[in-house]
């Protein structure tokens, strides 16, 4: 522990850090982000009401508006939807299940695209020209068509009992399938450049062998690129899951993600009861703005051209 | 053909060529009716390197200097031919295989900024091969090692917890050599080891190596396109041009006689400090191109002495009187004209 205030002072001092404390949109976009993430963590504990919990509703209380409006309680400050559940405690549990689907789809694309675009990058021939047509074949598809398809897949493989509990596994597999792509290209690229520099030939001479090659050389060297795309990517993943929910082929309405709330809101938009579907659309905006700014900023800090 | 070895030479390459197939891909060949395109790096070469002694390379850009090295390290393959480690064939034995072999033969690199890991500290740089080979087996010993060889090529046993790029050049070279003493090799080859250096660091690598080779008693591969580094580093000199050795013998012989045109050319480019123009043959020609090299002797394009026999007869490699072998048929037909010019200094 003796040298831990030094490290945290190295760490405080090192470029990025300088570069992040000088942009206030990458600051703010990250207090955002904080406090989204929080407030998803510890939504059972934070939300004002359980929206699941049937006992916990009293349908008296439905379709009341926000509390600013004239007929609004504080007990809802959001209002209530038609079945009297909160709507600020429904985007908070919401809110939950979106950024789950993102970061485990970011997390599985980026596992799955490091691990094949360092493969093909680094045997070449017969390997990297197979997984490089099947990413041509993804990427000349629109990416929500590939998710859906993936989705309709897994859905249909498996029994329709089973669908309402395994709809998270699958929007995050479908997600994750679609968006590895990206992750393969950038490091295929950086380690057909890296494999032939000359400490990857030294290391060879040393007796290193081809695995500890790719984990301990390689990798930590095309991994800067990955950051930055898996920040903008989760904004992306995030986006794609409400767009599934929205289309119903996502969340079922009994654990809705940010995407199912929408879709639910948007079927009573007509009738006037607006703040079911507004809330958890500026929600779901707020969300993917702030990912994506704070992506932007970080492919700017870490590209040594723009310094 | 049985190998001849002279007991005191740790390394014996026999007829070894290197072809790279460069032709387009395949699709593209069959459709414009292109023909296959192979590339003659290294062309039919022998040569032994003699224990505890310097035996350097010396030629133009892209005459297969470092294809040598590669080859000898085994990490390319050779298209022909064998090569021998104290009579071991180690001709297709892959890189760092097998390894109680190759530990005691090392390599240190042309450029000190790409041959280091820029993610590493350099005491998992220089640790690397001490675990590899099962050197050290403790993280203390490791330790304990790579700050003895860093004091060994004059850096500071605090370098060890740095990284790559806090160094200059000079001394990411002597971290390149600290790596390849790891293993207390017995050959070394270095590949330009300072042509990326300035001038004045050369001369302090150049001297760390003398150093060193006295110190382990080790045998090196020099290989160079510096006549002057040549001079200072070499005890046996081959000189390349397009893939083939075409003089090889003791430095001093070739310095002070040299027995082929091209080693005369190279030997009339070094700039001297002296006032006033002294008479220097022109060079003509470029060096042609290794996809097609011309018949006969390749440098005959080039060669003012160059008759039909030079144009249709590739040459062998032949002893003369001063004691080195070159490949020349106007040295073998007497028709190569006296040396006037005296050695490099």
């Amino acid at each position: 522990m003796s040298n831990f205030m030094p490290m945290l002072y190295a760490f405080w001092d090192s470029d990025i850090t300088y570069s992040f404390r000088k942009s206030r949109v990458a600051v703010i976009s990250a207090l955002v982000l904080l406090a989204m993430f929080l407030t998803a963590i510890f939504a059972p504990s934070l939300a004002p009401q359980n929206p699941f919990d049937i006992a916990e509703l009293d349908l008296f209380d439905s379709e009341l508006p926000p509390f600013w409006v004239e007929g609004g309680s504080t007990a809802y400050l959001l209002g209530t939807d038609t079945q009297a559940r909160d709507v600020l405690s429904s985007i908070m549990h919401g809110m939950r299940i979106s950024l789950l689907v993102g970061f485990a789809s970011v997390i599985l694309a980026a596992v799955m695209g490091v691990t094949l675009g360092l493969l093909g990058g680094f045997l070449g021939g017969i390997v990297d020209a197979v997984l490089m047509r099947i990413a041509d074949v993804l990427l000349s598809f629109p990416p929500i068509l590939v998710a859906l398809l993936i989705n309709g897949v897994l859905r249909g493989a498996l029994p329709s009992s089973a669908q309402a509990e395994s709809a998270l596994i699958v929007l995050i597999l479908s997600i994750g399938l679609t968006n590895w792509v990206q992750y393969a290209r950038t490091v295929r690229g950086s380690t057909m450049v890296e494999r032939r520099k000359e400490y990857i030939e030294a290391a060879r001479t040393l007796g290193t062998g081809k695995v500890a090659i790719m984990m301990k050389h390689i990798l930590p060297n095309v991994l800067g690129p990955v950051l930055v795309i898996a920040t903008i990517n989760l904004g992306m993943a995030v986006l794609t899951e409400a767009t599934l929910s929205f289309l119903g082929v996502g969340m079922p309405p009994t654990q809705p993600s940010l995407g199912t709330l929408i879709q639910i809101g948007n079927e009573f938009l007509f009738s006037g009861i607006w703040w079911v579907v507004v809330f958890p659309a500026a929600a779901l905006a707020i969300l993917v703005l702030a990912v994506n700014l704070l992506g932007d900023w970080l492919r700017d800090a870490l590209n040594p051209k723009l310094r | 053909m049985t190998p001849q070895i002279a007991p005191d030479d740790i390394l014996s390459v026999q007829n070894i060529s290197k072809r790279f197939d460069v032709s387009e891909p395949f699709l593209n060949r069959v459709l414009e009716r292109r023909p296959r395109r192979i590339l003659t790096a290294v062309n039919d070469i022998s040569f032994d390197v003699p224990r505890g002694k310097t035996f350097a390379v010396v030629g133009e850009s892209g005459c297969g200097k470092s294809t040598v090295a590669r080859l000898l390290m085994g990490l390319h393959t050779p298209s022909a031919g064998a090569i021998r480690f104290e009579g071991t064939d180690i001709t297709h034995m892959p890189p760092g295989n097998p390894p109680e072999l190759r530990r005691r033969m090392q390599m240190i690199f042309q450029d000190p900024y790409a041959s280091l890991n820029p993610r590493w500290r350099v005491r998992d740089i220089i640790g690397e091969p001490l675990k590899n080979f099962g050197i050290c087996k403790t993280r203390a010993e490791v330790t304990r090692e790579v700050e003895k060889l860093l004091s060994q090529v004059g850096l500071i046993p605090a370098d060890a917890k740095k990284f790559p790029h806090e160094f200059s050049g000079g001394q990411r070279q002597r971290l390149s050599i600290a790596r390849a003493l790891t293993t207390r090799p017995e050959l070394l080859i270095c590949d330009e080891p300072t042509s990326a250096l300035d001038v004045s660091v050369q001369s302090q690598i150049l001297n760390l190596m003398k150093d060193l080779q006295d110190e382990f008693n080790m045998s090196y591969i020099f290989i160079s396109h510096d006549l002057a580094v040549v001079w200072y580093m070499a005890d046996v000199l081959a000189v390349m041009y397009l893939g083939k050795i075409v003089e090889v013998g003791p430095k001093e012989q070739i310095f002070e006689n040299p027995q082929h045109p091209y080693t005369r050319l190279l030997m009339e480019t070094v700039p001297k400090l002296t006032v006033g123009g002294t008479e220097r043959a022109p060079v003509a020609g470029e060096v042609p191109n290794p996809i097609s090299p011309p018949p006969g002797c390749s440098f005959h394009p080039r060669c003012p002495l160059a008759n039909d026999t030079c144009r249709s007869v590739a040459p062998a490699l032949n002893l003369r009187a001063g004691g080195q072998k070159s490949a020349c048929h106007a040295a073998d037909e007497g028709r190569l004209p006296a040396w006037l010019r005296l050695a490099a200094e």
